[in-house]
């Protein structure tokens, strides 16, 4: 008994410190070529391309970063084993981990690296570790919590986190609503005039990331009128935050009269938001069609399907998608391992829609969207596609994989994470 | 040898009504058609076709225990008053809004509430309009 309580202690004991210390050396990064998976892990991708799994079944994998020595960070929307952040290494130079450790103990979307710092968000909260400059823990078990208190409604609670690399961190904050009705998602019920959600959420925050236990007070709202942004990322060009919302929903099963099902399939856009300081994208009083490339009066406010708004306060988008695909992260690519087209381009991971239903479901792959001068061409592509292991997804449960989160590596691959089986995907460029 | 024919006739007699009265009544087509309507116009969107749900946002109605459960009453109320009360289902937790549909008439409610207990891999008995009324009548 005695032996086994200390062989325990001992495993615990080497665990906790491959944690604290590491030696870079195991980061042997495009020393021998990185084979691709025979299947290319079951997607499809552009020629020249090629894709393997990092790693698999690691739990609810939503955002990941990866350090400049190639060890990764994924944060987990619920504990496994008790832990939240999930690190992966790998150490023989094949692409694939195989040292696994695990710590924090809450569960979340937001994870990202800026200096020598490592930043988790839970729902409420956001915490950040010291990384030495090999990229493991200083301590593992004490981060420092900068944000507290924030509003988690457990409807679009996730906090995803950016920071500008200057100091400041960008938390999205969710509106714990469909489209501010007096009744959330209630057939036909108004909207509230002033939208009271949008004092503590709907929108984007700005914090200091060396002060500890900020709450509202001490942050600023940096940009309103965005219902729920998952995927987010400070564009370097530019010096400019650019952000994904996810659009409203049940157009059709709120107000029948105005939208057939398949107008509610199709409408509002996905949209990506080049965000200044005092930015409104107009949630929720308009929404963006993108069939008519206007921005519509929301009809819980007055609108009728077809008004198109006029208030000057409301920002265009940078670019429009299809409706309901979920956009979960946003990643400009600054690598070289790529083709020059796909440099300071932007990738977006859709998730997967739900609520095109009868319609069949969309999404399920990453995009990307090519930038010119900092801005989007107006153009975009399916990049790597076939997350969902089927055709045809109509009903969302049918869908095997759904990607989340997107890093680069230090090598130029892009990741990918996948948060219903908990794939670590890894695309690579091998053509010439 | 005659008595115990009767005898005989009597206990099987007494076995068939006793299993009539077990087995559920099957439950009429029309009932069957007119949840269905009401499901793809209330239902659908959150609870998809296949009755899957939306991985932890909706949850899943093919399968869930509390949608097969004897208990009827918690089915009504949910449909009549909405549920957002965040408790953990079958092990999952779900993170939308599910609105009230307190306008659907009783038979309505009685028919979609039949409907998703008898589709896909669910096999339950059906829910009266009666039921219906008794429930909303606590509720007001
Ligand atoms: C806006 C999306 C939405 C719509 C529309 C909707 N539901 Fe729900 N439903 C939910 C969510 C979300 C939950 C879980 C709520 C929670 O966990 O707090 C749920 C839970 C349920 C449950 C309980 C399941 C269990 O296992 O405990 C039942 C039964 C149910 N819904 C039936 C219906 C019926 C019948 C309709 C149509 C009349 C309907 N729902 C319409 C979102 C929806």
């Amino acid at each position: 008994m005695r032996k086994s309580i200390s062989l325990c202690l001992l495993a615990l004991g080497l665990s906790v410190s491959q944690l604290f210390a590491h030696s870079g050396d195991s980061t042997k990064l495009a020393s021998k070529a990185i084979l691709p998976d025979a299947d290319n892990a079951g997607l499809k991708l552009p020629a020249g391309f090629g894709a393997l799994k990092v790693a698999d079944s690691i739990g609810r994998a939503r955002h990941i970063a990866i350090t400049d020595k190639g060890t990764i960070y994924v944060k987990l929307a619920r504990l496994v084993n008790g832990k939240g952040i999930v690190m992966l290494r790998d150490n023989d130079g094949d692409g694939r981990a195989e040292e696994k450790g695990s710590f924090g103990e809450f569960g979340g979307t937001g994870i990202a690296i800026s200096g020598k710092w490592l930043y988790a968000s839970s729902d409420e909260e956001v915490f950040r570790y010291a990384l030495t400059p090999e990229g493991s823990l200083v301590n593992p078990m004490s981060p420092q919590k900068i944000i507290t208190g924030l509003i988690n409604r457990r409807q679009h609670e996730s906090k995803s986190i950016a920071l500008d690399g200057k100091g400041n961190i960008y938390v999205n904050i969710g509106a714990f609503s469909n489209s501010c009705q007096e009744k959330d998602r209630g057939k036909g019920a108004k909207g509230m005039m002033p939208c009271p959600i949008l004092d503590s959420a709907g929108g984007i925050w700005k914090f200091d990331t060396e002060k500890s236990n900020q709450t509202y007070g001490d942050g600023k709202r940096f940009a309103t009128g965005l219902r729920n942004v998952v995927g987010l990322d400070w564009n370097k060009q530019n010096n400019q935050l650019f952000v994904m919302q996810h659009g409203r929903d049940q157009l059709h099963d709120l107000f029948p009269d105005l939208y057939d099902e398949k107008a509610s399939a199709e409408k509002p856009a996905e949209t990506m938001y080049a965000l200044k300081e005092g930015s409104n994208a107009g949630w929720p009083y308009i929404y963006f069609d993108p069939e008519l490339k206007q921005k519509i009066v929301a009809p819980e406010y007055g609108g009728d399907g077809k008004k198109v708004s006029t208030d000057p306060a409301f920002q265009d988008p940078a670019i429009a998608f299809p409706a309901h695909m979920a956009p979960n992260a946003l990643l400009f690519y600054t690598g070289n391992q790529f083709p020059a087209k796909y440099k300071n381009g932007a990738f977006v991971a859709f998730h997967g829609s739900w609520n095109r239903a009868p319609l069949p479901q969309e999404g399920y792959f990453v995009a990307f969207v090519p930038f010119e001068n900092g801005k989007p061409t107006g153009q975009w592509e399916i990049f790597a596609n076939g997350f969902a292991g089927v055709e045809v997804v109509t009903g969302t449960r049918g869908a095997q994989h759904r990607p989340c989160g997107l890093a680069q590596g230090p090598d130029g691959s892009l990741y990918v994470t996948d948060d219903s089986k908990g794939t670590i995907y890894r695309i690579m460029y091998n053509g010439k | 040898m005659k008595r115990i024919r009767i005898f005989l006739m009597m206990v099987l007699v007494c076995l068939v009504t006793k299993l009539s009265a077990q087995s559920p009544k099957p439950i009429s087509k029309s009932v069957m058609e007119n949840g269905k309507t009401i499901y793809l116009s209330r239902c659908l969107a959150c609870h998809q076709v296949d009755g899957g749900g939306v991985p932890h946002l909706n949850a899943p109605l093919d399968g869930a225990s509390a949608v097969i459960a004897a208990d009827k009453a918690k089915l009504i109320r949910i449909v009549l008053k909405g549920y957002s009360d965040r408790v953990e289902i079958d092990g999952e937790y779900y993170s939308n809004n599910m609105s009230a549909h307190a306008d659907l008439k009783d038979q309505q409610v009685a028919d979609v509430l039949t409907y998703i207990r008898n589709s896909w891999s669910n096999k339950a008995t059906a829910v009266t309009a009666a039921e219906v009324k008794a429930v909303r009548a606590k509720l007001k």
